[in-house]
């Protein structure tokens, strides 16, 4: 099952201007720093709660060449929630220790990925693990490609709900209509489901910001696992 | 409103207005942000640009193995004198965008334009026309509109990634869309706009993401500088009504497809070209080990 809502079509060129010029950045690269440092960034966001450890497998370009562009300290230092463009950003690996958070990072070969594509394996407090992959597609814009084995294509350009659920009916009308109280326009919305009656992952970007307290309110329903709220 | 060049030539030529008023348009439709905030946004970004451009002209930059450390400052020494070949003019304006290089390397604040490895190029371009002819902030503003436009429109048809298209995509581009913005910053015609825009985008058409050591260094800054020559060329090639019998377009499809025919050794993995030259392979080395 896939809902896919066209944006207003009167807007062709949907890429803001100041993606092109843009972002103010930390260097050196936009893809290799700026975009891993989004990229963890946003892996914090999802998962939300505190995690103790984080582990980088990094595929095609950023294996070859992550150490020459910063990207170790750029991802690093996006899973200790710092922007892009924070000039604290190249002595991550200092704050990470002084905040004990670990990490390490390895080589990995992904099937049909960017060529800047990173796994973030993220350990919680509870030793219970989240994984995130996602690509730096150029730009310092990025795409999260997975969610625990759920494929999606979030670019993080719009505020972004995250839900994880049951497959079950009624669930994304009740959302949906939680949604419109709030007089939340939904921009686009994909649904992806290991099985029928299975588990889903749903992935709703809004345009303009979401307020957090929507999490509380689309969690009462039974069939709702958890709701992740991402303004970027 | 528009989804290639042509479209957005179109409109601007239907109503007689430079191709920065129907870009600011779309982009007022697409964020809902007014005019007013708009031109803050480009304000930051031109205060970030002017500050990475004069930076490393007086004081050199400490980066991952120095291998560009000191190049601005040196060649804004030069382009002071009396001696050289292209004028002190386009030496000031290689000088600004081997500056922003630097600092970027040195993990500096800089602004990516449209990647930070290309990020001297639209700095320089319109930092050396405004200074030249002494024009107004909002024309300068303006002119990292239209750079910003066009950009869109080939980060959306085909790419800016030195990791998906090479050194062309990155490099490449950013000339090509500072080409247009200075044509339009000396009130060229929009047809003359995009006519620079692809005679710089074909004058690098190609060009390979080889970074020597994988830095984003050796040859990128080196890119910089020539590349910001190739816009000024290109803009003045265009006003002097020189025409590109190739549509934009198509000149922007062919970019991408010679990105994605280029082996991935070429592309910004640093196993090939100038990265796998002996010399580069001991500086690697040196640098890591």
């Amino acid at each position: 099952m896939e809902i896919i809502k066209e944006r207003d079509v009167k807007i062709r060129m949907d890429i803001s201007i100041f993606d092109v010029v843009g972002p103010i950045m930390i260097g050196p690269s936009s893809s290799h720093t700026a975009g891993a440092a989004k990229l963890s960034r946003v892996a914090r966001l999802i998962v939300k709660e505190p995690f103790t450890h984080i582990s980088f497998g990094l595929h095609g370009s950023f294996a070859k060449t992550y150490k020459g562009h910063g990207t170790d300290k750029a991802l690093v230092a996006g899973a200790l929630g710092l922007s892009e463009d924070s000039e604290a950003l190249a002595d991550s690996f200092k704050l990470a220790k002084n905040q004990g958070l670990e990490f390490d990072f390895y080589e990995i070969e992904l099937e049909g990925v960017h060529e800047n594509t990173v796994k973030m394996t993220l350990t919680m407090l509870d030793g219970s693990q989240n994984v995130v992959v996602g690509s730096s597609i150029g730009g310092g814009q990025i795409e999260i490609i997975e969610i625990n084995g759920f494929v999606t294509n979030m670019s993080l350009q719009l505020p972004t709900i995250v839900i994880n659920q049951y497959d079950k009916k009624g669930v994304i009308s009740e959302v949906s209509g939680i949604l419109a109280e709030h007089s939340l326009n939904i921009a686009t919305m994909k649904l992806s489901r290991t099985g029928k009656g299975d588990r889903a992952c749903c992935i709703i970007e809004i345009d303009g910001e979401i307020p957090e307290e929507i999490e509380q309110e689309i969690m009462r329903n039974k069939n709702i696992i958890s709701v992740k709220v991402i303004n970027i | 409103m528009y989804h290639n060049i042509e479209e957005l030539l179109a409109l601007a030529e239907e109503r007689q207005v430079p191709l920065y008023k129907i870009i600011l348009e779309n982009e007022m439709l697409l964020s809902e942000k007014s005019e007013e905030e708009i031109y803050k946004g480009l304000e930051e970004r031109y205060r970030v640009m002017k500050t990475s451009a004069n930076k490393a002209l007086s004081k050199p930059q400490e980066t991952v193995g120095n291998l560009i450390t000191g190049l601005s400052h040196k060649h804004s020494e030069y382009s002071n004198t009396e001696n050289t070949l292209c004028g002190n003019y386009l030496n000031k304006v290689m000088a600004f965008a081997l500056s922003c290089s630097e600092v970027n390397a040195a993990m500096g604040k800089i602004c990516a334009a449209p990647t930070a490895g290309s990020c001297g190029i639209l700095p320089a371009v319109i930092l050396g026309v405004s200074e030249k002819f002494r024009l107004e902030r909002k024309e300068t503003l303006d002119g990292i509109l239209t750079a910003s436009g066009l950009g869109a429109i080939i980060m959306k048809n085909a790419t800016v990634s030195g990791a998906e298209g090479g050194c062309q995509a990155e490099c490449g581009v950013a000339a090509a869309i500072a080409a247009a913005a200075a044509v339009e910053m000396r009130k060229g015609t929009p047809r003359m706009a995009v006519n620079a825009c692809s005679l710089a985008l074909i004058n690098v058409m190609g060009l390979v993401c080889d970074p020597v050591a994988g830095l984003v260094q050796m040859p990128c800054a080196q890119r910089n500088a020539s590349q910001a020559v190739n816009a000024l060329l290109s803009a003045d090639l265009a006003l002097g009504g020189m025409v590109c019998p190739v549509p934009a377009d198509e000149v922007v499809e062919a970019m991408y497809r010679i990105g994605k025919q280029l082996p991935s050794e070429l592309k910004e993995t640093a196993l090939g070209g100038l990265a796998a030259t002996p010399t580069a392979k001991k500086l690697e080395y040196e640098i890591f080990h």
